[in-house]
């Protein structure tokens, strides 16, 4: 069995898989980080939304092999022990979730397109693919520009 | 519209306990409780009652050492908020802190209302909770005044303490063993009179916000219980398709897979992860016999449906007629999470896990299947990611359980995507011929006949017969639910003279199940788009013309309320328009109007949505506008998007790629809520929205396009 070496929210962890085995499951299944969820398994829900070297990825269809010597980060890395990320604390402030099953992703989606764009327009926003099935997306848009102002 | 919930008393007992523990029935007008034993023969005040059976059919609040108010509710949590709106109200009355309050979900029970469905749990939840907690509060400051040898009425309650005039304080936490000894309150009991209310009415953050954003909240998948095995199971391309020949040699053989084992739905792998579970059912080779309805596509359900509407009668002579014909696809709930559920089936007992509405019914179909006595399993209920009324049914547990029982190990069953979207429930397909009849510039006439698809049950396995209608109805009775009493059209919402509806079906062996407002979520869609279509014949505006013939004030005035705050009539360019439409139902009453820009009618994009809503004292109404926001989503998504193809006896969709529920880019730029003040105690809202925001986006596409919205979701 193939052995992989990665830091997952800055802690270095090695795991033995086969190289085809989705980050998803490797995180789930294998070292009980829960908070990237299984939505569809293939890349078009976004639930599991997490980031790769800081770029937003969708570890159901990611590899872990793809992961070697890459920094993970998951919806527990965010936040800086007690200290919640400003998206977090947007999150809290408008009350975004509902189920919340799909507020991990969506919130690591978030995150993502702000590091690229600080100031993101409706269209920017309107471009975050992650399902909510409970429909928060109005609460979803107003957190984003909260976070983009006092962030 | 539906009886107003009189102010009764509820009767409140006390449990024997080493601290304070409270209990009262949620069974409706309850005077005795079983298990209830009256200390002695003299006539006593309810509150003095002590119980020393059972408490399974009531709701429990304990006060513990830690200052921890504790009430386990028997009902789940998929994201409506009722455990946030529950805690409000023990906080409300016990003037605890919010965080003070925790609201375990309880185990399946033997007895009472268990039951999460038809927007009923804070309406059923809103006296019994309140009136435990006051209960509850006046033990504790009894106590408080004993130690201290004040008097109790000087004595106040805040942030989980009793609080004396010199300023010292103790917390409910180090009174809790005392006041269980109370047994005659020396203040009173009561529920305060709701000008007190501080939390109740106070847009309040849901209490699990925090473990959701911190990824920390746990459902059925995240749990590490048992030792269960990721599990997974290869289906039938058709429902109700059964393998002939199974070969899983290869399957068997490869690395990780610990059992696979054939069930009636398909064939179970169970495996070290779902990756290797996958990969190993990818390898099953199957020969699989079609389903009964291998013949059957969209087409010909289509034209069954509308042959077994039944006939409308003769229009009142003289009249003219509005007809109209509507066709509604199936349309998969989807919740997020997929069916999921954990179980440990041994051969005396057996232990399940997972996210039930209907838990108390889940444990009898679980033990039946399983062969074992109903006491032998236990069923721990679990958060759901989102639910829609698909978590009535409890297909996933019972498959877990037995997939558990012959694989003779702990299984952590998950439905896939596929799964979900192929072999799960939907809302039926449905077609309804609407007929208004209007004589000198009114309606004198209206009705309504449809039929849908009903499920038959001969032709499946054992896990079909998870289905629900409500609190005491066996699996005998398991069938699709539908809405109790008169249909929805009946409820004579509107003066429209004589009004009438019938209703046929079509039974095909597929599984159906109830989607968040049932019936009302095609029956009024359909019937308030024929509204608008009286008013323009009419030639008056469909706000105006809804506002004289509604016949209810407090719907006229929800009405009111989003044409002012929605500046009904305001001008739009072209290929955009303003909709309208308004609904009631469990005791409360909503009006949408939404905006749309419609320039390319297969693109279209509702910008806006002002939605009112009358539901009683809206406990949170932060939570009641999360509520009317998703219900919002659901109308755009099943009027213009999202549902089920029927190809040849099998679903044609599979992920969110081809299940078009609404993302971002179709929700609303501007949502608004406006919540309508009231005393009265709470209605239902969680489905509440549904109708009025599916009716209002058909009606304001028709506006923007003028056409004629027939069959729905609009760009399928």
């Amino acid at each position: 069995m193939p052995s992989y070496s990665f830091v997952l929210n800055g802690k270095p962890v090695t795991v033995e898989a086969p190289a085809d085995m989705p980050l998803l499951w490797v995180l789930r299944d294998m070292l009980d980080v829960t908070g990237p969820k299984y939505g569809c398994g293939v890349g078009v829900c976004r639930a599991c939304t997490s980031h790769l070297d800081g770029e937003d990825i969708q570890p159901c269809v990611v590899p872990v092999a793809d992961c070697a010597g890459r920094e993970v980060t998951t919806i527990e890395g965010l936040a800086d022990g007690d200290e919640l990320h400003p998206v977090q604390r947007a999150w809290l402030h408008r009350d975004v979730a509902q189920c919340g099953f799909c507020q991990p992703g969506q919130i690591m989606a978030a995150v993502a397109l702000l590091k690229k764009t600080p100031h993101p327009t409706d269209a920017d926003i309107d471009r975050i693919e992650n399902v909510c099935r409970c429909g928060t997306y109005c609460r979803i848009r107003e957190a984003i520009k909260k976070a983009a102002t006092h962030g | 519209m539906a009886r107003q919930l009189s102010r009764r008393k509820f009767v409140v007992y006390s449990l024997a306990a080493s601290t304070l523990t409270v209990a009262a029935p949620l069974g409706c007008d309850a005077t005795t409780a079983e298990g209830a034993e009256v200390a002695d023969s003299a006539p006593r005040r309810p509150s003095d009652v002590l119980v020393t059976g059972t408490d399974e059919e009531m709701l429990v609040l304990e006060v513990t050492k830690a200052n921890k108010v504790v009430v386990r509710l028997p009902r789940v949590e998929v994201g409506q908020g009722v455990t946030t709106a529950v805690a409000m109200m023990i906080a409300e009355e016990l003037d605890a802190r919010l965080a003070d309050v925790d609201i375990p979900l309880a185990d399946a029970r033997t007895k009472g209302n268990q039951f999460t469905g038809g927007s009923s749990s804070v309406s059923s939840l809103y006296g019994p909770a309140r009136e435990l907690a006051a209960l509850a509060r006046a033990k504790l400051v009894t106590a408080a005044a004993r130690r201290w040898r004040l008097p109790a009425r000087t004595l106040k309650t805040r942030n989980t303490k009793v609080v004396a005039p010199d300023g010292r304080s103790a917390t409910f936490g180090s009174l809790t063993a005392s006041a269980a000894r109370i047994t005659r309150p020396a203040v009173s009991s009561r529920p305060k009179p709701a000008s007190k209310h501080r939390v109740i009415g106070k847009a309040t953050t849901r209490i699990d916000a925090r473990d959701i954003v911190t990824g920390k909240a746990v459902y059925a998948g995240d749990l590490t219980v048992a030792g269960a095995k990721p599990t997974v199971v290869a289906r039938p391309p058709t429902l109700g398709g059964k393998a002939v020949s199974v070969d899983s040699r290869a399957a068997r053989a490869m690395p990780g897979v610990h059992a696979v084992v054939e069930i009636a739905g398909g064939v179970a792998v169970v495996a070290d992860s779902f990756h290797h579970a996958f990969k190993a059912r990818d390898a099953l080779r199957i020969t699989w016999a079609p389903g009964p309805l291998a013949p059957l596509s969209d087409a010909a359900i289509r034209s069954r449906l509308r042959a077994a509407v039944p006939r409308l009668g003769t229009p009142p002579r003289g009249s003219t007629q509005t007809e109209a014909e509507f066709e509604f696809a199936f349309v998969s709930h989807a919740p997020m999470e997929v069916l999921t559920a954990v179980a440990d089936v041994r051969a005396t007992r057996a232990e399940i896990w997972f996210s039930s509405q209907t838990p108390m019914y889940a444990r009898d179909s679980i033990a039946s299947a399983v062969g074992l006595p109903e006491s032998k399993v236990k069923v721990h209920v679990v958060r759901g990611g989102g639910s829609f009324g698909r978590r009535l049914n409890h297909d996933a547990a019972i498959e877990a359980a037995l997939i558990s029982k012959a694989a003779r190990r702990p299984v952590k069953l998950m439905w896939s995507r596929a799964d979900d979207l192929q072999h799960g429930r939907m809302r039926p397909a449905s077609h309804h011929r609407i007929r208004a009849s209007h004589a000198r510039g009114r309606v004198v006439a209206f009705t309504h006949a449809m039929a849908s698809v009903t499920e038959a049950f001969e032709a499946r396995g054992p896990s079909a017969r998870g289905t629900a209608q409500g609190p005491g109805q066996g699996p005998a009775q398991g069938r699709v639910t539908r809405a109790a009493g008169p249909l929805p059209s009946d409820s004579g919402l509107y003066n429209f003279g004589r009004v009438s509806g019938d209703s046929g079906s079509v039974e095909l062996a597929m599984p159906l199940g109830a989607w968040r407002s049932v019936d009302s979520g095609t029956m009024r869609t359909a019937e308030e788009i024929v509204v608008d279509e009286v008013a323009r014949s009419l030639g008056k505006d469909p706000v105006a013309f809804r506002r004289t013939t509604l016949r209810n004030k407090a719907v006229k005035a929800v009405l009111d309320k989003v044409a002012d705050a929605g500046d009904w009539g305001r001008t739009l360019p072209a290929g955009h328009a303003q909709g309208v439409a308004v609904h009631e139902e469990y005791g409360s009453r909503v009006a949408c109007l939404v905006e749309i820009d419609a320039a390319d009618p297969k693109n279209p994009r509702v910008t806006k949505v002002v939605m009112a809503a009358d539901v009683g004292t809206a406990v949170n109404p932060r939570g009641l506008e999360a509520q009317l926001m998703g219900a919002a989503i659901d109308g755009i998504s099943t009027v213009l998007r999202a549902g089920l193809h029927i190809d040849r006896g099998a679903v044609r969709e599979s992920s969110y790629a081809d299940f078009a529920y609404a993302r971002q880019r179709h929700a609303p730029l501007r949502f608004e809520a406006h919540i309508m003040p009231s005393r009265r105690d709470p209605g239902g809202a969680g489905e509440l929205g549904v109708p009025a925001a599916a009716g209002a986006v058909a009606n304001a596409y028709a506006r923007a396009t003028g056409t004629r919205p027939r069959r729905f979701p609009l760009n399928f």
